[in-house]
């Protein structure tokens, strides 16, 4: 009886935490690493915990690099990337849900249809109309292409269909004009779902990779991922260096996101 | 009811829809189309374009006859297929059972949720350091874990057998996360009186995932098949960070190779071809997946 009783927690928790240990030692190793000096790095057997605590790596990585700058580069463009996206996504969605014109459902599936083009097809081209809009090294052109967003269109443009049209009838009745239904109305009534893009635009662009490394050649405008290939190109064995770099750029998002961990909800909504 | 006419035509709707229509002309329909006429150039991307002293000159299906006459294509295509006949059954694997896990009703299970989450919100940047250090021949801590169990390591990244399944380990690591929320989703939707009816007649916890989780979550394993196959042909950071392509070009991949030829090499035609190759392939998928669906995916028990 008592087996029966314990054997299902004991398996859980068991097996859960050997996951959870599993996960979470590459993230022991980097903390580790980044608090070696260079010599530890290379000292055989292995020291997990380093003898000596060296802050050696986080000093050389804003030494050698504006990383200071990188860290604000990286805040800076992962917020206006996830105030145009969403503030254009919101717009179109709201013309998708309720307002009618000709060819809307054509242009909807056409909005749709780019969902279907992967950002490596286009990267290549869409740094050439950068470059004939001389916004290489800037942080527009870094931002602009995210004035499009087919997901975040398709998420709110589904939620502001649900928005009952009476709500609106009322209001236009009122005499108000579109742009309040839009402010006073839909963007509250859409604030869940908002939230949710929102994260996932921000992490988006703090992780972002491909596109800042085609865009920004000019070290005091790279952001976090980018700054930190480079990097490994130029240290790539000091390890105590990367490591303190990866940790600088992990700690924040981990710090305001990892509660939100439901994010992926929408990509299971998208799946039925 | 001039009222109601307010939110009719095309005057209304138009200032909500510019932006989104100036970003899908400018940074989809545009690049789309300038893509596909380079890939018939063989253009540099540096030289001006003046077409009437023939730059760049039009080759016709030159580009695309020789990355498919080539050797280095299928190379990329036999890494990216090793790639994934590791990488799918593994994240399958990992996120269903980390998804039954999290599914269980025990106090805790939010942090090890979260914990499990973590890897995701990491950069791939930053996790293909970590996995780079962390799978040193020498220096690195999974090689000297195995030496726990006796197990000598391989030198993984520098060989050229073994990189492809060191990447596999680091994007397991980062995608398990992401993947079991989403077959938590799946779990979630599942009605309970299933498994009751199912222990009644004395079906065993085997038997019950077997016959009753497997298919009802099939729709959602489908999906997440497709969307990791999609990503597998995608594979840039963890490549670009941890190899670089190699040991002897054994992890090159479509995007590195895509990325090498326009900005290191100048052949932005030659690129351009490639990157719509990649494109028919992930193309083929997403048809696939739309017209598979309905046969694969059982809706009921």
């Amino acid at each position: 009886m008592m087996f029966r009783r314990y054997a299902g927690p004991f398996f859980f928790y068991v097996t859960a935490t050997a996951i959870a240990v599993i996960v979470m030692i590459p993230f022991f190793w980097m903390i580790s690493t980044s608090l070696k000096s260079k010599g530890a790095l290379t000292a055989l057997p292995i020291e997990w915990i380093p003898k000596k605590i060296s802050f050696e790596g986080y000093r050389k990585v804003f030494d050698v690099f504006p990383f200071a700058r990188t860290i604000l580069n990286s805040a800076f463009v992962s917020v206006m990337t996830t105030v145009v996206r969403l503030a254009a996504a919101a717009m179109a969605a709201y013309a998708f849900a309720k307002m009618r014109f000709r060819g809307r459902e054509v242009l909807f599936a056409a909005v749709l249809a780019t969902m279907m083009i992967p950002q490596q097809v286009t990267f290549i081209p869409l740094f050439l109309v950068m470059k004939e809009l001389q916004l290489i090294n800037t942080f527009t052109g870094l931002i602009a292409p995210s004035i499009f967003n087919a997901f975040a269109i398709f998420m709110l443009r589904q939620h502001m269909r649900t928005v009952n049209d009476a709500y609106l009838d009322a209001a236009v009745m009122d005499g108000a004009s579109h742009r309040t239904i839009f402010v006073r109305l839909m963007i509250p009534l859409s604030a869940p779902i908002l939230a949710t893009l929102a994260v996932i635009a921000f992490m988006d662009a703090w992780n972002d990779y491909l596109w800042p490394l085609v865009m920004l050649t000019d070290p005091n405008k790279m952001t976090l991922p980018l700054a930190l290939s480079k990097l490994s190109g130029q240290y790539a064995t000091d390890y105590n260096t990367l490591m303190a770099g990866s940790l600088i750029s992990i700690v924040p998002i981990v710090a305001v996101f990892s509660p939100h961990s439901n994010i992926s909800k929408p990509a299971c909504r998208w799946a039925e | 009811m001039p009222h109601v006419s307010k939110r009719y035509g095309w005057f209304a709707a138009i200032g909500f829809l510019l932006p989104c229509l100036t970003g899908l002309m400018l940074f989809n329909i545009i690049p789309v189309a300038g893509a596909f006429v380079l890939s018939f150039t063989d253009w540099d991307g540096l030289k001006p374009i003046a077409l009437q002293d023939g730059v760049p000159a039009f080759v016709g299906l030159d580009n695309y006859a020789s990355i498919l006459g080539g050797d280095e294509f299928w190379r990329v295509l036999r890494n990216t297929a090793v790639y994934i006949v590791l990488y799918i059954p593994l994240i399958l694997i990992a996120s269903i059972a980390a998804a039954m896990l999290l599914h269980r009703p025990y106090r805790g299970v939010s942090v090890y949720r979260v914990l499990f989450y973590i890897p995701v919100l990491t950069s791939w940047v930053a996790g293909a350091l970590i996995f780079k250090s962390i799978l040193s021949p020498e220096y690195g801590g999974v090689n000297d874990l195995l030496e726990l169990f006796g197990i000598k390591g391989p030198g993984w990244l520098y060989d050229p057998h073994w990189a492809i399944p060191g990447i596999v380990l680091a994007s397991i690591w980062k995608d398990m996360g992401f993947f079991a929320l989403i077959f938590l989703g799946g779990l979630q939707g599942i009605d309970s009186s299933y498994y009751e009816a199912a222990k009644i007649d004395g079906a065993s916890a085997w038997q019950r995932f077997r016959h009753i989780t497997l298919p009802l979550l099939s729709p959602i394993t489908f999906f997440v098949t497709v969307i990791c196959l999609i990503f597998s042909f995608q594979l840039f950071p963890q490549v670009m960070i941890m190899t670089d392509g190699g040991p002897h070009g054994s992890t090159q991949v479509m995007v590195e190779r895509i990325y090498r030829y326009a900005f290191s090499y100048f052949k932005m035609g030659y690129a351009s071809a490639f990157s719509f190759i990649l494109f028919a392939i992930i193309f083929l998928f997403t048809w696939l997946q739309l017209k598979l669906q309905k046969k694969w995916v059982h809706y009921d028990v």
